[in-house]
């Protein structure tokens, strides 16, 4: 469920983040693997407390400990009032982005689509390519990243703990003592 | 007395107040430690446990700014020379975590002790022109049991395998951890080239150590707070401080300045702002703390701004003057085979020393420069950082997914980072900027720093040699950058135009004369009698080697002389 985008704009922006991380058959691209969730997480942070801003520890779960990532930190009362103004500087930016490209944008094709993200301006692609990469690369606790379907991609274990690595797997990963 | 406090305020729970904090509790002290970040260590009541707020999160720690400060609240300034003007530019300047515990938070714990001659540079190697090169005022034979103690008390794990490391009166509490496969490249090959590498003295547990289980190599060491508390910095002085029953930290209080007595001498206590009470409730309240001492302990770049702030132990002029960072020099290779970078194992394993020590090539190449000697400074072996960063660098389009794959600055990249000496140079400094405040009204710290030819020369000298040591080990390619950046790599470094070094060092120099230091051997301030500093803002030099450990012997030393 959408947090803070409507339907059209979240089409258009998991299509304008496949645009700029497209998948390749091998590695998911950004829309594809949860990056719309991702941003929406974002933008709409505030909706829930905590916000989800800095997600729980110590572990997720995925390799022993009780899974804990989804308890999201508090902030200060400081830090929650600089993150607002940044969520809301980032809500302008995306409203006017994601308007530019419009509400047929994931229908269209991939040249024209390319002009539009062209004519987006840098302010919104910069920031789109960066939530890209925290989507795609990031702890899937945020919304992308969906089943660590991106680190699969590179061989990429994530978070390891409690589980850690052994000595051998540290010194020797290859499966040898000589390298 | 029974107005007082406490008897000491510690301003910082950084390593500096953390082992302040834990030697003057130890003594029977009461003390108060003031942390202006919030506070995701420990529980600050018994038995104070682990929060577990830190975990294996490349975006909670790197992106998102959960050890602080946030740059919207705190903004800083820098600038080169102020031939930039008031500044270049505003936002983060090697900001160093504001969070209890301060930067011992996010440090990979490589604890290195300086070297006999690091203490005498002036007397051993001779001034350089165009830089203040002194002597500090104590020596290294002064320091050697302080040394000890602060490996015992963080719980260092090395080797005595340095052929060119300071003498030492017992071993190191722990053997040192696993080596990390790329050092296993690394190491053979800077040997067959004549170097000396070592394994790193490190402050992460290899066998269970003062109630806290050995590492188990996770990979998110550097930038990271230690999910399990194998790093003992600053954890465990902090927690043995709170256990002595007399010591009481206090997060979210933001120390605004030194309250006097009527002789202008005597420090009475601190005004701290209470950010724990938000903006909507107004400006938050000043409250105020009285004590019969003062410890001020907020890092070289904080240190020195509360005391200009203040206008606090600044008869010499020297407040916030000779300001020092490492220069580091960045050598990578990419290599045909997956090394896993730094994902597994504490991000550095090794250290070599021989740019410090110098040899006949280094020499020629001093004198090729114009200048008497040359040092360079440690050089770490390890890995690069996460995948959310290195996703960064690739920018967008088609290609992402197979050079994320391919990984050649990640996964099959080795680095060496030297932390090149930065001689002091008095034009380099913190200072108030005439116009950012930050989000309480208080003028920002600025900085303004330029290197010294020494440093440029010092890490043209080295880099190759570095990336000779990288296509030995077999790199594909090798390329060597600096921070900050210089020449050619002067636009568009992926670690800004600012220095990247998180080892922040002078501004506050200790020294035998009051015309010339801010405190003075015992690192008590000249101006008033009962404020001492305990962090690297004392050091006269900055040395090739990381300062932690360093800055923890000298506040063990000096709160213990403080304590008698």
């Amino acid at each position: 469920m959408a947090h803070w985008l409507d339907d059209d704009r979240y089409r258009t922006l998991a299509a304008a983040l496949d645009d700029l991380i497209p998948g390749d058959g091998v590695s998911p691209g950004a829309g594809g693997a949860g990056g719309a969730d991702y941003v929406d997480g974002l933008l709409g942070a505030f909706d829930v407390d905590p916000p989800r801003i800095w997600a729980g520890g110590p572990f997720s779960g995925r390799h022993g400990g009780n899974a804990s990532y989804g308890n999201f930190l508090e902030l200060g009362p400081w830090e929650a009032m600089a993150w607002r103004q940044r969520i809301a500087e980032w809500q302008e930016i995306y409203a006017a982005g994601l308007d530019s490209l419009g509400p047929d944008f994931a229908d269209l094709d991939p040249v024209e689509r390319a002009e539009r993200l062209t004519g987006t301006g840098p302010d919104f692609r910069d920031l789109l390519f960066e939530h890209a990469c925290e989507a795609l690369y990031g702890d899937p606790v945020y919304g992308g990243n969906r089943e660590c379907v991106a680190w699969q991609a590179i061989d990429f274990r994530g978070d390891s703990q409690p589980a850690g690595y052994t000595d051998a797997e540290v010194a020797f990963p290859h499966g040898t003592d000589r390298p | 007395m029974t107005d007082l406090d406490c008897d000491a305020v510690v301003i910082g729970s950084g390593p500096g107040g953390a082992t302040a904090a834990h030697v003057l509790a130890q003594a029977g002290w009461s003390v108060i430690v003031l942390e202006k970040g919030r506070n995701h260590l420990l529980e600050l009541d018994a038995p104070f446990g682990p929060l577990g707020h830190f975990s294996n999160d490349e975006l909670k720690f790197t992106r998102r700014h959960v050890l602080g400060p946030d740059p919207g609240l705190e903004p800083r300034s820098y600038r080169r020379t102020e031939a930039d003007g008031d500044r270049l530019l505003v936002g983060e300047v090697n900001n160093l975590p504001s969070t209890v515990g301060g930067g011992g938070v996010h440090a990979d714990g490589k604890l290195p002790r300086f070297r006999e001659e690091d203490f005498r540079l002036r007397s051993a190697l001779g001034p350089v022109e165009g830089a203040d090169v002194v002597d500090w005022p104590i020596g290294y034979d002064d320091l050697e049991p302080h040394y000890t103690e602060a490996e015992r008390l963080i719980g260092v794990a090395g080797e005595t395998t340095n052929p060119f490391a300071a003498w030492r009166s017992g071993p190191y509490p722990m053997p040192p951890g696993a080596d990390m496969y790329g050092a296993t490249l690394s190491v053979p090959a800077a040997e067959r080239l004549g170097l000396h590498p070592y394994r790193a003295p490190t402050g992460a547990n290899t066998v269970p150590y003062d109630g806290r289980p050995a590492c188990n190599n996770c990979g998110f060491c550097g930038f990271h707070g230690c999910p399990i508390e194998a790093k003992g910095d600053p954890v465990a002085l902090l927690r043995a401080a709170l256990r002595t029953g007399r010591c009481r930290i206090v997060p979210e209080a933001l120390a605004l300045g030194i309250t006097r007595d009527a002789t202008g001498r005597r420090a009475t206590g601190v005004r701290y702002l209470d950010l724990s009470v938000g903006p909507s409730a107004g400006d938050p309240p000043v409250l105020e703390l009285r004590s019969s001492h003062v410890v001020l302990a907020g890092g070289a770049f904080e240190t020195p701004r509360l005391l200009l702030r203040d206008g606090t132990g600044n008869s010499s002029g020297q407040v916030g003057r000779n300001l020092m960072y490492h220069f580091q020099t960045l050598t990578v290779g990419a290599f045909p085979q997956r090394v896993w970078g730094a994902s597994r194992g504490r991000a550095v394993t090794h250290l070599h020393d021989d740019h410090i020590i110098g040899d006949a090539a280094q020499r020629t190449a001093a004198r090729a420069a114009g200048l008497p000697w040359l040092r360079g400074g440690i050089v770490e072996h390890g890995g690069a950082a996460g995948p959310v960063q290195e996703a960064l660098i690739y920018g967008p389009g088609a290609h992402h997914g197979a050079a994320m794959r391919d990984s050649s600055l990640r996964d099959r990249l080795w680095v060496f980072t030297m932390q090149g000496e930065d001689l002091a140079q008095p034009g380099n400094r913190v200072d108030l900027d005439p116009s950012v405040r930050d989000a309480w009204g208080l003028p920002a710290g600025r900085v303004t720093w330029s290197p010294h030819r020494h440093e440029l020369a010092a890490s043209a000298h080295v880099g190759p040699l570095l990336e000779a040591v990288l296509r030995e080990a077999g790199a594909e390619w090798t390329v060597t950058s600096t921070s900050p950046p210089v020449g050619e790599h002067d636009a568009g470094s992926p670690l800004g135009l600012a220095p990247a070094s998180r080892h922040v060092i002078g501004t506050a120099r200790m020294g035998d004369d009051p015309a010339t230091s801010v405190v003075d051997p015992s690192q008590r301030l000249w101006d008033l009698d009962n404020v001492i500093i305990t962090d690297s803002s004392v050091f006269p030099t900055s040395t090739g080697y990381g300062p932690t450990l360093t800055l923890v012997a000298l506040a063990a030393r000096a709160a213990h002389l403080l304590s008698g």
